[in-house]
């Protein structure tokens, strides 16, 4: 294990409060040092929601909060935000300083459920962990805190035709709001009500309240999100699919939807599965009818293009672009990094995942979120044709010293805007395809 | 009396060191006028996400050429830093810096582990490898509260990387939750610039200027050449070389005081080098006074005369004209602005407006300082503005709390709403008022900033059609009980009177 870090490509478990940022109306008051607001906001940009970033409230622990402990500065703050702040779900973050200090956050919490405010609390001390895990915590946090007050209107799998999506990391993922988006419109299209729970497109509060009612949950992740699936199965008996990677492209999509559709038959659910087949179809041809016109462009376009690719990114979009750029592109996918910090437990099956992509050849994986160390082995390497780099803005200046095509597509992401894109689906391939040779092309003067 | 004392590993914060503030509310007047006799700070019952010390000293030292800096810390306290990189690469045009290279930013990731047994081995192998890796001519290390909490010896372990590696290794203690003002963060990188890079000086030069700045624009090679002077920037896209050289410049100056307050003070009690006695030059007047200032400091008042004359004669026309163009889009009735942005170039753009007859109904500064480090009165900016152009009614000094200006700009109402800081003119805009935020803090600055400045916010008040359309769809997520309140209601006292007595 590296003794540093360089150039980060996540933050740490307070980032997390992005999620909570992601849920329409929710706000985080953050129990922390007065910076940590701020270097979240810096790192991921463009993310303040409703009531992130400047109007978050926060503790801004001093050093009187570090010596007398900062609980009775928490009350005042919390107090204060009901009244100042029109929200409606609050979810207390605690940072390092508080970490440390060992402020007991959730018996303040309890005055306040007292008087029948559902405040959440967890503790997300930087130290802990990143902000993929934490993510998964506070996700379980609020199921416990504020989902399960309202388990008796709200049975446990009641409607056998509703699921809960757990994918795209709120932020993290910079292709999270579309992505959510898409795989909302493709399960309603094959019949499911979908609570994707995050983003303007998912119901508030009130869709998080009716998570118990889901038939069965479907986890799309190489390993983040996992814990959430795992503690809804213990908690309200809802099975759940998993698909390890993000679909990117149609046969990762039909695989995809294939997958729920026979996990949803086994589970009960009472769709028109004739129908549910038939989208499928219709949405698959509407693709095809893209790559065909397209194929004469990757045929025969005389002037250079990308014949490889090195990604950076969290796991899931590293196997998903694998696979999609090879079968469905044409570019082949050399040396990949996966640089979330991926627990020891899943590497295992992620690299099996990624040598999977082709019985041709061997793509070696490196998980290593000193990205430094990553971009040295790029330099080092070699393969002839012109390369295409995909990864987060750091890697803009490693691809212009090799001399290879560059597509921003992780954070941190300066040179590039995301707003609703998505790269999941049908369309997503598509998106990927676009962005990438507008790129290329843009090299042409 | 002097607080400057580079013995000390750690900087004295702002609050204790000069008295600075974060809470106020009245008139700068007021403000000005207590200042003088011991202005107490007025904290609030309700807070929102500020920032800290430890960025503000990573900005000072990421952007030096041939450094490194290590965030030694879990790994969030770093993550904005790439920010930094992005800032480098695309202003180095401004600065003269043909090849931009990487920026080498690295965080040894405290985990709980660390937070049991101590992250000083951790640390001492971090700067070992960033040091292999990037070969710097100096190594940052900056600290954050979870390392000051556990009690890492940084100052000790970069002592023994720097015997060991022969390369200065400079240990900055700038610990977020230490100091309310978030400014202390340059303080604290100055504080280790000066203790380990910069040198005695067997003489001074009078051809060279320090300048304590950002990122702007290199207004000052002009500036200066009629005074057979170049600047010294401190410390944005300097290289470890010129810092150590930076003790033998004839004087300095700032872009913002509140910027170089604790450099300036420490260049001229510790190395020999002056600091102008002026504030920056921001307005007509006050730019008079900056070169007559300069001038002195360099024994030529005569160039001074030379160079304000001509100036002068180029831009006085120039600011009548856009003077006289405001007069005709008032038509009758004064237009009125709103400032929000850090102490001292918060003061400036006051200046600017009041030179450019547009009437400051109101201002947010995030912080004040009773007075800089030199102790001189005359680098006051505020005091400057009120002197020059007159009381500013409505001046708060607030902490970028968000929650205060929403409240505050939907009762003034402004033509126009001047930022200096990102974040802020989101809200401007929402209620509908034209907004201007200049990243460049030399853009305003002499007769020419009013002429630049001038026809920025003439364009931004002409085009105002987004601004309208937003305003429409606004999303607000501030209760109405709070936008009815007086904007004072969260301070802990409601009035200044007492603080004199």
């Amino acid at each position: 294990m590296s003794s540093v870090i360089e150039q980060e490509r996540y933050t740490c478990a307070i980032g997390a409060l992005q999620s909570v940022v992601a849920i329409p109306r929710a706000v985080p008051i953050l129990h922390s040092g007065p910076g940590c607001g701020d270097m979240i906001a810096g790192f991921f940009e463009r993310s303040t929601g409703y009531a992130g970033g400047s109007t978050s409230p926060c503790t801004n622990f001093s050093e009187r909060e570090v010596v007398f402990g900062g609980i009775d500065r928490l009350r005042e703050i919390i107090s204060n935000t009901y009244k100042v702040l029109d929200t409606d779900l609050q979810v207390v973050l605690t940072g390092c300083t508080s970490g440390i200090v060992g402020d007991d956050v959730d018996a303040l919490a309890e005055e306040f459920r007292a008087e029948g405010k559902p405040l959440v609390t967890v503790e997300t001390p930087g130290f802990k962990c990143n902000n993929f895990e934490a993510h998964s915590q506070i996700v379980n946090a609020i199921i416990d805190q504020y989902v399960a007050q309202y388990a008796e209107e709200n049975e446990s799998r009641s409607e056998p035709n509703t699921v809960n999506v757990f994918a795209s990391l709120p932020y993290q993922d910079p292709f999270w709001k579309g992505n959510l988006g898409e795989y909302k419109r493709l399960l309603e299209g094959l019949g499911f009500t979908a609570h994707i729970l995050f983003g303007p497109l998912s119901g508030g509060t009130g869709e998080w309240r009716r998570i118990p009612r889901a038939n069965f949950n479907i986890l799309v992740s190489p390993w983040y999100g996992k814990h959430v699936a795992d503690h809804l199965k213990d908690k309200y008996g809802q099975p759940y699919t998993w698909f390890p990677y993000i679909p990117i492209g149609a046969n990762a999509t039909e695989e995809f939807l294939r997958q729920v559709v026979d996990f949803a038959r086994e589970a009960g659910a009472t769709i028109d599965y004739e129908r549910a087949e038939a989208f499928i179809e219709r949405e698959s041809a509407a693709y095809y009818e893209e790559i065909d016109n397209l194929a004469t462009f990757l045929l025969e376009f005389r002037y250079g293009l990308p014949n490889h690719v090195h990604i950076l990114h969290d796991a899931g979009y590293v196997v998903g672009l694998s696979k999609f750029l090879l079968h469905e592109v044409g570019i082949v996918p050399k040396e990949q990094f996966v640089t979330d910090n991926t627990p020891e437990k899943f590497k295992e099956r992620i690299a099996a995942e990624l040598q999977s992509v082709s019985g041709k050849r061997e793509i070696p994986v490196t998980f290593e979120p000193d990205a430094g160390l990553c971009q040295d082995a790029i330099l080092r390497l070699e393969h002839s044709g012109r390369g295409l780099i995909i990864g987060s803005g750091w890697d803009k200046e490693l691809a212009v010293e090799k001399g290879y095509d560059f597509l921003s597509a992780a954070l941190p992401s300066p040179y590039r805007l995301v707003l609703t894109t998505n790269y999941a689906g049908f369309s997503g391939g598509l998106r990927v395809i676009e962005d990438i040779y507008h790129q290329v092309l843009t090299t042409y003067r | 009396m002097s607080k400057v004392n580079l013995s000390l590993p750690a900087v004295q914060i702002r609050e204790t060191r000069i008295n600075s503030i974060t809470g106020f509310q009245g008139g700068a007047e007021e403000l000005v006028g207590l200042s003088r006799c011991g202005v107490k700070d007025n904290p609030r019952s309700f807070t929102q996400c500020v920032g800290c010390a430890t960025s503000k000293a990573a900005c000072m030292t990421i952007l030096v050429q041939d450094g490194a800096v290590i965030s030694h810390g879990p790994v969030g306290c770093s993550s904005c830093y790439h920010d930094f990189a992005f800032t480098y690469r695309v202003n180095s045009p401004l600065r003269g810096v043909e090849h931009p290279t990487q920026r080498k930013i690295y965080s040894t990731n405290l985990t709980e582990k660390d937070m049991v047994f101590g992250g000083n081995a951790k640390l001492a192998n971090a700067i070992r490898e960033v040091y292999k890796r990037t070969g710097a001519r100096a190594v940052f290390v900056l600290t954050t509260c979870a390392a000051g909490i556990i009690g890492d010896d940084v100052e000790n372990v970069c002592d023994e990387a720097e015997a060991e590696l022969g390369v200065p290794v400079v240990a900055i203690l700038c610990e977020g939750f230490r100091s309310t003002v978030w400014t202390t963060g340059f303080d604290a990188a100055y504080h280790g610039i000066a203790r380990k890079l910069i040198q005695k000086p067997r003489t001074h030069r009078d051809d060279l200027i320090n300048v304590i700045n950002f990122w702007g624009s290199d207004v000052f090679t002009d500036w200066f050449a009629p005074f057979g002077a170049a600047p010294n920037y401190l410390t944005p896209y300097s290289t470890v070389e010129s810092l150590t050289r930076s003790g033998e410049a004839a004087v300095t100056v700032q872009a913002c005081s509140t910027l170089g307050s604790y450099l300036g003070a420490v260049l001229e009690q510790e190395f020999g080098v002056p600091e102008l006695p002026t504030a920056p030059p921001y307005g007509i007047a006050q730019t008079d006074r900056w070169f007559r200032a300069l001038g002195k400091a360099l024994g030529k008042e005569d160039i001074a005369e030379q160079v304000i004359a001509e100036k002068k004669a180029e831009y006085l026309p120039q600011i009548e004209a856009l003077k006289a163009k405001y007069r005709d889009r008032a038509a009758g009735r004064p237009l009125t602005a709103y400032v929000t942005g850090g102490a001292a170039h918060g003061h400036a753009l006051l200046s600017v407006l009041g030179e450019l007859g547009i009437q400051a109904v109101g201002a947010a500064i995030f912080h004040h300082d009773p007075l800089f480090d030199n102790g001189v009165s005359d680098n006051d900016q505020l005091a400057q503005r009120v002197r020059d152009y007159g009381d500013v009614p409505n001046f708060n000094v607030c902490n970028k709390q968000e929650f205060e200006l929403v409240n505050v700009l939907r009762r003034l109402r402004p033509d126009l709403l001047l930022a200096r800081h990102g974040g802020m003119t989101l809200w401007g805009a929402k209620l509908g008022i034209p907004s201007l935020l200049i990243g460049d803090e030399h853009y305003s600055m002499g007769y020419e900033g009013l002429v630049n400045y001038g026809e920025r916010i003439l364009e931004t008040l002409e085009n105002d059609e987004f601004v309208k359309n937003l305003e429409k769809h606004a999303v607000n997520p501030y209760t109405t009980w709070w936008l009815e309140q007086p904007p004072n209601t969260f301070l802990r006292q409601r009035g200044n009177h007492e603080q004199c007595h």
